[in-house]
């Protein structure tokens, strides 16, 4: 009799308007309706207020860029926006390598044993994170950059580094005769050098010998690059910038824009990827620490061995989010000037280009360098994370 | 659970911060105490235990020295400071016109009693006594240096005179706020959020409304308004986001991942350059200060989205199922259940995404508005200071109140993270 009631239960059906089954799609329909009709609506007054499309991409740009080879007003705007987004793309690889670099210095040392260090780490974090990257960048540029001498009586370091409001110049390499040979033969030490890595490391699984891949590698590597040097008779010389009356020859200039926005991004990022270092290897339990003096390991190896590699798991996720900030914030060079994506686009729509297109343009590019931010960090995510033991 | 709640804490995936705050964890407490009767023993555990310890020791304690040594010079010595002292008042409003001044300290009387009471009534229901004169003289000194500072710039004593009626006032709220009953005590946000409202509109009774603000005035305005006018927004989305109807999913998710993909001074360059075109010809077009003030609801509100999506996942699945078990309505169970732990939990975190957002208005600036990094920029072209390299003592007096701001809304959500236990339970 239970079952005979239980089987009319499930008979009887409620009302469609009580029925959650139908209940579930009309809602989802009447949202999507609403969303589409809002979108549709703003779209189409958009459209009636200005002009749309992208044929202008293949006008002239009619403006300059500073320090961009290749370039001329005379070339298509698409061709200016390009060039704006290799110089986001550069400041960002080259801000994100220098950031994580300082950041992991600083994050251990807010965690020395050294008081003073210790202090003066945590000094730097809460001075620099406390204020705008905005304003970091922007007295960077007009404190300290502009208020350097002029080119006359520029400033000289060691010889080597010379500072001037006009830029930074440092020593560069610079090619001679046989430098595409020479690209060939390190690529293939590089290659050599990796066999051996994945050879070592081989061996060292089968028979527990000491495996000192890293040795092995660096080794071969610089084997190749000094064989190289001498066999193709110096491909490459480095050359130091000199002064030469009003202007500086030789090495490599970084642009005034160029040197603060990175020297900004860089030391603002720092103080954010401190903390995620510091927290992320106070996050590693503390019987790890224990075991590791348990076993009676000096204070290099319990770093190397045990905390480290754990810590670096941690901190991978939020290190990504910084690198997406960095990025980011790259941007804001838009106020002191530097020919990066957002201040080619803020030129473009300037000169009487459509806005809407133009601000599309500039959310799609960095909408492809977040996703390609995020897509490397979990790739190197998967890859360290622990696989459950079979 | 702390991990969830902050989504950019040490250990989770995904994200927070405009550009990027990391959870604030309390500073681990120091191990060794500077004790001056056996500082000889202190120092040589902590200075000199070791030869790379000692190198390290004198190289930064030079360049500590150097660094401390420059930064006196500059601020007492070799910087003339004029140009604040003229441009106090455009630092602090910027175009406000001078003789509506009165309905500012109007509204800064109306804060500070709200203030006061709401720290009055939070401490009445503190359920564990924190206090430490250490952790006090952190907090309050340098809120107390910056008030001292900018009315040493004054040239008149009616700040000053002003000022400590305005504590005074502070003063009287809390304890009005500790004798107050529960019943306030519950209520107190909404107590808070018609403050703030109420003092917007004794600011503008002489009637310059928000569009003729400057200066740090604009500052405040923007962040406040951010925060409180995204909050509903994004909590609708971070519903959204995780409905169980998938069309309405897919909607939130695009829209946070999209505004999270991109820079802020994008959506502002969207505000100032496109959304007048969005309007029908019957609404009239946004001036500048609401069209940079659309843009940043709309981007604080994917982040909002973001952490309290962190909160509703920190609430154990055993309430709702407990809330169904009672017969609760799917509404009932996330407005009576779900929303106040969840919102709880979220409290330190939306002071982060406020502190981000803080620093975040300084990219107004760059769509020429004069907020205060604004007119720290554009005080330097007046024919009186115009080419003598100000800009350091200019810059570095905006960023000294931008400092002490973030500063002690970071301490104090510290502070919170500890009272409301957060990550304890």
């Amino acid at each position: 009799m239970a079952a005979e009631a239980l089987g009319q239960r499930r008979a009887v059906r409620p009302p469609p308007w009580r029925d959650i089954r139908v209940l579930r799609v009309v809602i989802q329909v009447a949202f999507l309706v609403v969303v589409v009709a809002t979108v549709w609506y703003l779209y189409n007054n958009l459209r009636s207020n200005t002009r749309l499309g992208f044929d202008w991409l293949q006008q002239p740009a009619g403006f300059s860029i500073r320090d961009a080879p290749g370039y001329s007003p005379g070339q298509r705007v698409l061709a200016a926006i390009r060039v704006g987004f290799f110089n986001t793309a550069q400041v960002a690889f080259l801000g994100i390598a220098l950031a994580t670099v300082l950041g992991i210095i600083i994050g251990i040392a807010r965690l020395s044993t050294n008081w003073l260090v210790r202090r003066a780490a945590a000094l730097y974090v809460e001075a620099l994170r406390n204020i705008p990257v905005l304003l970091i960048i922007v007295l960077i540029y007009g404190a300290v950059m502009l208020q350097l001498p002029g080119v006359a009586n520029a400033g000289e370091f060691l010889e080597s580094f010379i500072f001037s409001n006009r830029g930074v110049s440092v020593p560069w390499y610079q090619s001679q005769e046989g430098a595409t040979s020479y690209v060939a033969v390190i690529g293939l030490g590089v290659l050599v050098a990796a066999a051996l890595w994945v050879w070592r490391t081989r061996r060292f699984d089968r028979t527990g010998e000491p495996h000192h891949r890293v040795l092995w590698a660096l080794g071969t590597v610089a084997g190749f690059i000094l064989a190289g040097y001498f066999v193709l008779g110096a491909p490459i010389a480095l050359s130091l910038p000199e002064l030469e009356g009003r202007r500086v020859t030789g090495g490599t200039s970084l642009g005034t824009e160029y040197a603060a926005l990175l020297i900004g991004l860089v030391l603002y990022t720092a103080s954010h990827i401190a903390e995620i270092v510091r927290g992320s290897i106070q996050a590693v339990p503390h019987g790890q620490t224990e075991a590791a003096n348990a076993i009676a390991l000096t204070g290099f190896q319990r770093l190397r061995y045990v905390v480290l590699p754990q810590a670096f798991r941690i901190m991978i996720p939020p290190l990504a989010n910084q690198y997406l900030n960095l990025t980011k914030n790259s941007s804001l060079a838009v106020a002191i000037g530097y020919p990066e994506l957002t201040r080619i686009i803020g030129t473009v729509i300037g000169n009487g280009n459509p806005a809407p297109p133009s601000i599309a343009i500039l959310m799609g590019c960095y909408l492809i360098f977040s996703i390609g931010i995020s897509i490397i960090t979990n790739i190197v995510n998967r890859a360290l994370s622990l696989e459950p033991r079979t | 659970m702390t991990s969830q709640v902050r989504p950019d804490a040490p250990g989770d995936i995904g994200g927070h911060g405009t550009h990027g705050d990391e959870p604030r964890p309390s500073a681990p407490p120091d191990p060794i105490k500077l004790r001056p009767a056996d500082f000889p023993g202190w120092a040589h555990e902590n200075l000199f235990s070791s030869w790379l310890n000692s190198i390290l020791t004198i190289v930064f304690g030079v360049f500590v020295a150097w660094l401390a040594y420059r930064s006196i010079v500059f601020v007492l010595v070799s910087s003339d400071w004029t140009i604040i002292e003229v441009n106090l008042t455009n630092f602090m409003v910027g175009r406000f016109p001078r003789g509506q001044l009165a309905y500012l300290w109007g509204a800064i009387y109306l804060l500070a009693a709200v203030v006061g009471l709401t720290a009055g009534v939070s401490v009445a229901n503190r359920t564990r006594e924190t206090r430490s004169w250490r952790g006090a003289a952190g907090r309050y000194v340098p809120p107390a240096v910056l008030i001292l500072v900018l009315l040493g710039f004054s040239n008149t004593l009616l700040p000053s005179l002003l000022t400590v009626g305005a504590l005074a006032v502070t003063a009287a709220g809390y304890w009005a706020g500790r004798l107050a009953p529960p019943v306030v005590g519950r209520r107190i946000w909404v107590v808070a959020v018609l403050g703030l409202v109420a003092a917007y509109f004794v600011a503008r009774t002489g009637g310059t409304t928000y569009a003729g603000w400057g200066g740090m005035l604009l500052t405040l305005f923007f962040a406040a308004g951010a925060i409180t006018l995204s909050f509903p927004f994004g909590l609708l989305l971070a519903l959204g986001r995780r409905s169980s109807f998938p069309a309405v999913r897919l909607v939130c998710v695009g829209y946070i991942e999209l505004i999270r993909g991109v820079p802020l001074i994008a959506l502002l360059f969207m505000g100032a350059f496109m959304l007048g075109f969005f309007y029908p010809d019957f609404i009239p077009k946004p001036g500048k200060v609401t069209a940079a003030l659309i843009a940043m609801i709309l981007f604080t509100a994917a982040y909002v989205a973001e952490i309290v999506r962190g909160g509703l996942q920190s609430v154990p699945q055993g309430q709702i199922e407990a809330a169904r078990a009672v017969g609760l309505s799917p509404l009932k169970i996330t407005r009576l259940i779900v929303l106040p732990q969840a919102l709880r939990a979220v409290i330190p975190a939306i002071v982060g995404q406020f502190i981000s957002l803080f620093k975040d208005t300084s990219l107004v600036s760059i769509i020429g508005l004069l907020e205060l990094l604004g007119v720290a920029r554009v005080v330097t072209q007046q024919p009186d200071f115009l080419a003598q390299g100000l800009d350091a003592q200019t810059l570095a007096f905006a960023g000294f109140v931008y400092w002490v701001f973030c500063y002690s809304m970071s301490r104090a959500s510290q502070r919170l993270e500890q009272r409301l236990g957060v990550g304890e339970r």
